[in-house]
């Protein structure tokens, strides 16, 4: 026992002597000591703060980079006895804190034995700064990229010959074009001459993009008034190249909405557009597909955090089955009495609709749920002059499949001639010995469950609410009536000019005007082809 | 412990669509004259119910810790609660049901501006009490209604302040949801703005409806018009839903608060509890209560309100002090006057003090406002805010300074001014609003 403790002892009394040699090297090698400068951050307020950030800066030490970054999460504290500055992570309820600039472990302490430092947003830019100038000249790409970005969005002339420094010896193509560009912006705010700012504007010029139009405008005040053509000229080239680059975005933006609708719309397409149900509560089957996805996300986090990425495609299925058997169970039990009945129908479903919102908030109660994004759904990536966000690419990709995927079943296999059958003549099917009544449940189930899987895809976007599924009634009406009832071609391309004619609408009138005027388009639309964009046409429209 | 048993009937009825039925017909049941009935008026259906269940549940823990300390006057608090159903003409109905029927002392109620204005006429004219705890935009100051939560000089102008001062932002965006709350506060700002010496060019306003859920062209309109080489901001009067995926498309957009902070007056540890925050930590609110305040008081509610809801993760917010600093200023002033009697405690509320969440006091000044500080705080990973700037207790302001109809206009209830829209410039009382 005792030898087995002074083994213990023995080996991290070596470990820690490795430690303070391997530590101790550079820091010899440095003039000056930054401990206390960040020691020195427990007293300091927001102001002085940012002093000391710039002296840390100007050490170039970059052992200070887990330090400052742990600073800009809010991840800095300090001990009340002895005022020293630890990094504190959260570990139970107590907290683990390492040594600022060795990393070395402090142990743990009690939660209130510590204080966190402050931070604000003006701090949090100073610090991004700082950290870009520390790690251009970090042996990773990736963190050399990250600190030519931080560079760009924060320039400051200090940093110039440090760039030019780093330009020289970088060998990736990416991150020396990044650092190009961070340059030709730090120089404009520096006091080298005219003419080689007139060759940074150039080089700003042909990058282009929004942020470029915001970098010249900001400079171009302190600028020498010689170089206010030039200023001039590059904003205007950027903007006429940039023109287009809007147009195509509002395309795509319209595109993206138009998408949200159509899913919203394509399982109302089944249950109002092919078997003339006005389905009150399609709304409320969007609602729980969005709670399924919330329950299986409770469960992911709960019980496997790996297979999180995964966990909107385990709750595909799941919402799918949940929100078909409910579509089920609501045809059962109250729509197949109401055949024929529309407008006692309408009722129904309202009353349908309404005991599901109401059941839902005494289940997971009033407020908002947290669904999470995986990784794959966040951020945007930019292409020419455009920004594209990935959850609205994948929102795209995901309602233009699901769509394919109805086609076929519809088209292609039995149960969609079985549908098609019954909706067709009733009478007819039902002689050539198909199952109606089944054939009713199902249809009023497919189109239930595909509510549901849209309630995955919405719950990326919107609320989790148990008001999710009143916001996108109307508009699933409005598409499916405009896009001409029981063709689901008519859906899409409906969804997909609602999408667009409200984007082009919107930057011009603004979003409030913009919804009218496309309510009203739609009504005088309907007012010259009342059976919408794609008719069907002969007698199955009599039946 | 009736109340419990009612609130659950309303609930169920509110489902079935009967809401109005099954609470008429439970009315006569609590007529016993050993309590005191107090109204709660908070939508537990529909729209609303998402921000105003919580404050129900706060009126109903305050009552009970009431009854625990003997009651008021002797007697035991009994709450009536009742469901208008996020529906405004039924708000109005609901609450003449409490004052005539129930005969209720004081009604604790309402979220938004619509629902206050269809019961004011009501209180005004059956002569009750209304405690009214959310920020608002003012232009109003009934004889009959307190205003607990913060008018828009407790809580807009300091931020803008806040932002113009320590983030140095030049150029603003206004953007609002398209009701009275909104058009009302940014119409104040843009005035503020603009006295300060801010160009109009300078100033976008946008509005977008409720719920408006397709942020994509507005948040790109916002990345082009701070793209003008001077520091933006966006201040939000943005409401209720349409917050998750207004902040959604601003993180995958990529805009950071480092460099268009985002200030909104609209959202609270409540809101932020559906929406991961990573993305948004440093975007600001502007509030007179966080949760995250630092103070014996505070620590003592949350602990409170999580054993009350018997759930340690339920946050708390700025409605709720407002409501618990409303509960307390009525019970104080009920107790000094001696009766619930609706003449007696509107003499006696004025100047009256209770202790404020923040470590504090709140005053009843005589334009029926309360005083209380204002916090700046900035969103945290954790969903919590971090206060980053608190200022000395400020006194609400109902007639604005900076709008031409109301910059002359003050309102003094005490007697014998005894006016809500007094004009200092002709010296008479009546003008614009109530």
């Amino acid at each position: 026992m005792t030898s087995k403790v002074a083994f213990r002892v023995l080996q991290s009394l070596g470990l820690l002597l490795c430690l303070i040699f391997s530590l101790a090297a550079p820091s010899f090698a440095q003039q000056t000591d930054p401990k206390p400068l960040i020691d020195a951050l427990s007293k300091a307020d927001f102001g002085e703060a940012e002093k000391l950030i710039g002296q840390l800066a100007a050490t170039g030490d970059a052992r200070l980079v887990p330090a400052l970054n742990a600073f800009s999460e809010g991840d800095l504290y300090f001990r009340k006895s002895d005022n020293l500055v630890f990094i504190g992570k959260a570990a139970g309820s107590n907290y683990e804190l390492t040594d600022p600039v060795t990393g070395a472990s402090a142990g743990q302490t009690a939660k209130n034995a510590v204080t966190k430092i402050k931070i604000n947003n003006s701090l949090r830019r100073v610090i991004r700064s700082a950290m870009g100038g520390l790690t251009l000249l970090s042996p990773d790409r990736g963190v050399r990229l990250q600190a030519a970005d931080a560079v760009l969005r924060s320039p400051s002339a200090e940093n110039l010959e440090l760039l030019e420094t780093a330009i020289s010896k970088e060998t990736d193509g990416e991150v020396k074009a990044r650092m190009v560009e961070a340059r030709a912006v730090s120089l404009l705010s520096s006091d080298r001459s005219i003419d080689e700012k007139r060759t940074a504007i150039q080089t700003i010029k042909n990058y282009g993009g929004r942020n470029a139009i915001g970098i010249l405008m900001g400079a171009s005040a302190g600028l020498d008034p010689s170089l206010k053509g030039d200023v001039d000229a590059a904003i205007a080239s950027i903007e006429s190249g940039q023109r287009l680059w809007d147009i195509g975005q509002n395309v795509w933006y319209g595109v993206s909405l138009g998408s949200v609708l159509l899913l919203a719309a394509i399982g109302l397409a089944i249950t109002f557009g092919v078997m003339g149900i006005i389905n009150m509560a399609h709304g409320e089957m969007v609602m729980l597909g969005a709670y399924s996805t919330f329950v299986v996300q409770q469960l992911i986090r709960d019980h496997a955090p790996g297979l999180f990425d995964w966990s909107l495609a385990i709750a595909l299925p799941v919402a799918f089955l949940v929100t078909g058997a409910v579509g089920l169970v609501v045809e059962r039990g109250v729509i197949r009495f109401l055949y024929g009945r529309p407008l006692e129908t309408l009722l129904a479903t309202w009353g349908v609709s309404l005991i599901l919102q109401q059941t839902i908030r005494s289940i997971f109660g009033p407020t908002n749920q947290e669904v999470g994004n995986p990784s794959w759904m966040s951020g945007s990536f930019p292409v020419g002059g455009m920004t594209i966000t990935w959850n609205r690419m994948w929102i795209i990709a995901f309602s233009l499949s699901i769509f394919v995927a109805l086609l076929v079943v519809m088209k292609k296999s039995s149960f969609g001639l079985n549908m098609r059958a019954v909706t067709q003549n009733r009478r007819m099917a039902s002689s050539m010995g198909i199952k109606t009544p089944w054939v009713d449940a199902f249809t009023f189930a497919l189109g239930s469950g595909i509510a549901g899987i849209a309630g995955v895809a919405l719950s990326q976007i919107d609320n989790v609410s148990p008001n999710l599924g009143q916001s996108y009634i109307i508009d699933s009406f409005m598409v499916v009536v405009f896009g001409g009832v029981g063709n689901l071609w008519g859906t899409l391309v409906g969804a997909l000019s609602l999408g667009v004619l409200n984007k082009f609408l919107e930057p011009s009138v603004g979003a409030v005007l913009g919804k009218i005027l496309v309510l009203v388009l739609i009504i005088l639309f309907i007012q010259k082809r009342p059976r919408g964009l794609f008719a069907l046409k002969g007698r199955a429209v009599e039946a | 412990m009736t109340f419990k048993s009612k609130s659950g009937k309303s609930k169920l009825g509110g489902a079935l669509l009967a809401a109005v039925m099954s609470a008429t017909a439970l009315q006569g049941a609590f007529a016993a004259d050993d309590t005191i009935k107090i109204g709660v008026l908070h939508s537990l259906s529909g729209t609303m119910a998402i921000s105003e269940t919580t404050l129900k549940d706060v009126m109903l823990m305050l009552v009970a810790e009431q009854n625990k300390k003997g009651g008021v006057l002797g007697k035991k608090l009994e709450a009536v609660v009742v469901d208008p159903a996020s529906d405004w003409p039924l708000f109005a109905e609901k609450a003449r049901q409490l004052i005539s029927q129930d005969k209720v002392a004081a009604v604790f109620g309402c979220w938004t501006s619509s629902s206050r204005k269809s019961v004011l006429p009501v209180f005004e004219e059956l002569n009750s009490i209304l405690f009214y705890p959310v920020q608002y935009e003012g232009e109003e100051s009934s004889r009959n209604i307190f205003y607990t939560g913060a008018a828009p000089n407790q809580q807009a102008i300091p931020a803008v302040d806040y932002l113009a001062k320590k983030e140095g932002v030049k150029r603003w965006v206004l953007a609002g949801t398209d009701y009275v709350y909104p058009q009302t506060t940014n119409k104040i700002l843009k005035a503020y703005l603009m006295s300060k010496g801010v160009a109009e060019s300078d100033i976008m306003v946008n509005y977008t409806p409720f719920g408006h859920s397709d942020w994509q062209t507005i948040v790109s309109d916002i990345k082009k018009f701070g793209s003008a080489g001077k520091k933006t901001a966006v201040v939000s009067t943005i409401n209720g839903d349409a917050n998750v995926p207004f902040y959604k498309e601003l993180g995958n957009q990529g805009i950071k608060a480092e460099d268009i902070p985002v200030v909104a007056f609209s959202v609270g540890e409540e809101e932020l509890a559906g929406l991961d925050t990573k993305p948004l930590v440093g975007h600001l609110a502007a509030w007179n209560y966080f949760q995250s305040v630092d103070a014996d008081v505070n620590a003592e509610f949350i602990k409170e309100w999580h054993a009350f809801t018997k759930n340690d993760k339920r946050v708390t917010n700025d409605p709720m002090e407002a409501a618990y600093i409303g509960f307390n200023a009525w019970v104080k002033a009920v107790e000094a006057a001696g009766t619930t009697n609706t003449d007696a405690v509107l003499d006696s509320i004025i100047g009256v003090s209770v202790p404020n969440l923040s470590g504090g006091t709140s005053t009843v000044m005589p334009n029926h406002h309360i005083t209380k500080p204002v916090l700046i705080g900035e969103i945290q990973a954790d969903g919590q805010f971090d206060i980053v700037q608190e200022t000395a207790p400020v006194v609400g302001d109902e007639w604005s300074d900076y709008l031409p109809d109301s910059k002359n206009l003050i309102s003094d209830w005490r007697k014998p001014m005894s006016c809500g829209n007094f004009n200092v410039a002709s010296g008479k009382c009546g003008g614009k609003g109530s």
